[in-house]
């Protein structure tokens, strides 16, 4: 096992470095395009803040490096975000940090949701349309799957919006807590409540995409020699799925889920617009519209890690599930 | 049996329809005189009827050719981002598998780079950088979208190059321009269309999204995401023909053009079915 | 050479595969046409024949697992008792056994060991341990995956699977290609051991000078029918003891025997001519020949499709 965890360990310890370095040139070409645009940040603050004191006018410069070239302005800000400093949002008038730690657990308590309910459906819809396949079934789900694909994250968010907040009353109409109720009182069951709508909207949006692929790996399976011999040895269906379908297409489509953080973090942006859920989603839209230069930085590079943090994971799982990496001596 | 409609027919008929919507869309927006779409308040907040097929909104426009007008808008941004992001694809997924391995190095790098901030960040971060426009929006969605071509231009001239076929053109002492009008262009010119085209939903689908969170057009030149952000607001009221009849117009242009692109993708290349 | 009763008898089997084509055409595809061959308990059946004839589909045939579009006639019987498909399901992996051509046909994710077992576990597991022990297989290599046995070892397995079942029947579908020539003769050793014990087991190869070796009898296989069923040891002899001017072809056509060609092709499905299959390429053909199917004939103790035959 020893010989696993080394594997393991060098994998991690390589992506560590990719990661950095992907992180350094995110950060790099993230800090060039705000300064490309025509919006000062300093002027941003004071327009949206009102009265600024000469003390924190010359801070806030200070941060932003105003007068300084381009590039040492990268580097003190780079400085000041390796120190933990990633600066004070425009828009909260608070540490950018702290606001993108808070929206975090928000967005993660969605983005898990969907993520786990939209990996289950989707595996299980995607095993249903193999073993079914060019039946009924199957082509019903793959005709649902092909519209989904078409439809807008918001517009479904829209729609769910419509039918179960506004006609059913069934579901808030949005935000992540009751209106006007202090964080503490708020219970668990009224958490869930509001994170419903916004996870199953973007449950439905991501899957599709798993289902379809699923079913294309369980067809491979089903179609292969191997459940040729297993048939021709008298295994039932069933039992094929079972002993030798599962096993083949679980990996795949378990890579697939993490190598889909990109995508999930793209849905929750709009989900979270929708239902006005207090999440990085609505954060950076609105950081963007209101010209909040550190959050939208801030929450750029946060979401670079955390698309990386699922691409790492991706590779690891293919390193320790498939037995011809694994018995691979180093 | 009847199984008639095979794959030729099925593309000439939604290219077809897609002439058609893309003639309603341009046409009827720039035919429509200002005046027919202008607000009138003793129209106002009626729910889809034959008159007014989409119902109209709180200021008495009707709904139906403000819908049009902005699937012109989605159409043309959709349109012209793909065209860009798509020949930018091609050159940078070419350049990456004839160059050298440093440069196939730098450029694999880079599209891992791209792909590693979600999309909608990056557009907003784009959009946000050149001032929040239409010029921002078109450069976020072009600037994006590229990469899965890219990947896959690469990989097809990699698997091209290393054809016997090409290795002999070499002997025979063909140089590399001739090498590539004869015999990679015949293959990449059918992936670049259909990836062109498969590209457009995507893009007009993000077009839409960015402008419904407020980039891009300001709200008097409606596109369909402003269009339905400003329905959010009379949700409540009971006017749901604002949401639902542009999302549909939308959904369904998005699904004739992805149907269109697959079929196509069938024709050209039949062993990349699926995915 | 057996007088007892057939284990498994085909009479005229034919296989064809619906297909459709671009617009909507349905077309049929005939791979297997009047096949008939009889195996008894105890004897080794080789299916000679060159690649492409469609010999595998017979295997499958007989499994009653072939593709949905297979449209299947004639008949089947087995143990004097006809061969349904609800049968079929029953005995299949049980009393008739296949062994398959490589570890292509084994779960790659799954140990040998389980493997093997199958997934009724007809066998305990210490039999399975004590076969592979038999066949010389190490301590470990239950624990394996098939990725990592070598061609030998891979050989041994497969034909475990069909040990481990008690098959009465076993089917061995192109044992031999890839293996040397002590390879080859070592796995077929096994299927004489199987046959001496009592087993039958259908030899389907292209290996056609091992087949006479080790097989009781032969059935050449010719553009998806069999035109001559003799003994094993005709084909030794040499052609005057063969029957059909195809069998006597492809002796000649061996290396040790001359290496001699004859011209064209065996026909493809889509295009089988009429009358007798060979009847393109044959010397002694007559314009009787192209008429219809010749039936099977017994001839000096081995059964002839040809109407010259002698």
């Amino acid at each position: 096992m020893s010989g696993a965890f080394s594997r393991i360990g060098r994998t991690f310890l390589r992506y560590l470095v990719k990661t950095a370095f992907l992180l350094l040139a995110v950060s790099i070409i993230a800090f060039a395009l705000v300064s490309a645009s025509p919006v000062d940040p300093v002027q941003q603050y004071v327009l949206g803040v009102g009265g600024v004191s000469p003390e924190q006018r010359l801070e806030l410069e200070a941060y932003w490096g105003v007068n300084d070239p381009p590039v040492e302005r990268y580097f003190t800000w780079l400085g000041a975000l390796l120190r933990g400093d990633f600066g004070q949002s425009l828009l909260y008038r608070r540490p950018v940090i702290d606001i993108i730690a808070e929206r975090f657990l928000n967005s993660l308590a969605l983005m898990l949701c969907a993520w786990l309910f939209s990996g289950l459906i989707g595996f299980g819809l995607g095993c249903l349309m193999g073993m079914t396949r060019d039946r009924l079934p199957d082509k019903i789900i793959k005709q649902v799957c092909y519209i989904l694909s078409s439809v807008p994250t918001f517009w479904l968010g829209l729609l769910l919006l419509l039918v179960f907040a506004v006609w059913l009353g069934w579901f808030p109409l949005g935000f992540s807590t009751p209106i006007g109720m202090l964080n503490e009182d708020v219970t668990l069951a009224q958490r869930l409540h509001h994170l419903f709508l916004p996870a199953l909207t973007l449950s439905l949006m991501s899957f599709a995409n798993i289902a379809l692929h699923t079913r294309s790996k369980l067809v491979d399976v089903l179609e292969s020699e191997y459940v040729l011999f297993a048939r021709a040895r008298g295994e039932g269906p069933g039992s094929i799925l079972r002993r030798h379908g599962l096993r083949n297409v679980l990996l795949p489509a378990l890579t697939l889920q993490f190598a889909s953080f990109a995508e999930l973090f793209g849905g929750s942006v709009m989900a979270e617009n929708v239902f006005s859920y207090p999440g990085l989603g609505s954060a950076v839209a609105a950081a963007g519209l209101n010209s909040d230069v550190p959050l939208l930085l801030g929450i750029t590079l946060f979401s670079a890690l955390f698309v990386c943090v699922g691409n790492l994971t991706a590779n690891i799982l293919y390193g320790v599930v498939d037995p011809q990496i694994r018995e691979e001596q180093p | 049996m009847k199984r008639h409609w095979n794959r030729r027919r099925k593309v000439v008929l939604y290219t077809v329809l897609m002439a058609l919507v893309v003639l309603a869309a341009f046409a009827y927006g720039a035919l429509i005189p200002e005046s027919a779409a202008a607000p009138d308040f003793s129209q106002a907040k009626l729910p889809p009827s034959l008159a007014h097929p989409f119902g109209t909104d709180w200021l008495g426009r009707d709904l139906f050719l403000r819908t049009l007008k902005g699937l012109s808008v989605s159409l043309t941004v959709g349109v012209a981002a793909s065209l860009i992001s798509a020949v930018a694809a091609v050159l940078i997924g070419i350049a990456a598998a004839t160059g050298s391995r440093a440069a196939d190095g730098v450029i694999t790098w880079i599209i891992d780079l791209v792909m590693g901030v979600p999309h909608t960040v990056l557009v907003i971060l784009i959009s946000f950088a050149c001032g929040r426009g239409l010029k921002g929006l078109l450069a976020g969605i072009a600037l994006t979208h590229w990469t899965g071509l890219a990947r896959l231009i690469r990989a097809e001239v990699l698997q091209l190059r290393s054809q016997p076929y090409i290795a002999v053109s070499r002997r025979l002492g063909k140089s590399s321009g001739w090498i590539l009008t004869r015999h990679l262009l015949p293959h990449l010119v059918p992936q670049f269309f259909v990836g062109l085209i498969l590209m457009f939903p995507h893009a007009i689908l993000h077009e839409a999204s960015i402008s419904f969170l407020g980039y891009g057009l300001p709200p008097e030149q409606p596109a369909i995401g402003i269009i339905l952000a400003e329905s959010m607001k009379y949700l409540s009221a009971g006017m749901w023909w604002l949401a639902v009849c542009p999302g549909l117009l939308l959904v369904a242009v998005v699904l004739l053009i992805d149907r269109l692109g697959e079929n196509l993708r069938r024709i050209v290349d039949p062993y990349s079915a699926q995915e | 050479m057996n007088d007892k009763k057939p284990l498994l008898e085909i009479s005229d089997l034919s296989v064809s595969f619906l297909m459709y084509d671009g617009s909507l055409e349905r077309s049929s595809l005939q791979v297997i046409s009047n096949l008939s061959l009889t195996v008894h308990p105890g004897e080794i059946l080789a299916v000679a024949g060159s690649s492409g004839s469609g010999k595998s589909l017979l295997a499958s045939a007989i499994l009653g697992i072939l593709p949905g579009n297979a449209s299947v006639e004639g008949s089947m019987r087995y143990g004097g008792e006809p061969l349904t498909p609800e049968r079929q399901k029953v005995l299949r992996g049980g009393e008739i056994a296949l062994v398959p051509q490589s570890v292509a046909y084994l779960d790659p994710l799954m140990k040998v060991g389980r493997q093997a077992d199958g997934h009724k576990k007809p066998r305990p597991t210490a039999e399975r341990r004590a076969l592979f022990r038999r066949f010389g297989l190490p301590e470990e290599t239950e624990g394996l995956y098939p990725f990592q046995l070598s061609g030998g070892m891979a050989r041994r397995v497969l034909v475990s699977t069909a040990l481990l079942s008690n098959a009465r029947l076993v089917i061995a579908d192109e044992p031999t290609p890839g293996m040397s020539l002590d390879q080859a003769k070592e796995a077929l050793r096994m299927f004489r051991d199987l046959a001496d014990e009592g087993r039958s087991v259908i030899l389907i190869t292209h290996d056609i000078d091992l087949a006479f070796d080790f097989a009781d009898r032969v059935a050449v296989f010719y553009a998806g029918t069999t035109v001559e069923t003799a003994p094993a040891a005709d084909f030794r002899r040499g052609p005057e003891a063969l029957r059909h001017p195809y069998s006597r072809a492809l002796w000649s056509a061996l290396p040790q025997n001359g290496f001699t060609p004859i011209d064209g092709f065996q026909p493809y499905a889509g295009s089988l001519p009429a009358g007798c299959l060979f009847a393109p390429r044959c010397p002694l053909r007559t314009a009787a020949c192209e008429a219809g199917t010749p039936p099977m004939r017994d001839i000096r103790g081995g059964e002839v499709r040809c109407i010259h035959a002698t």
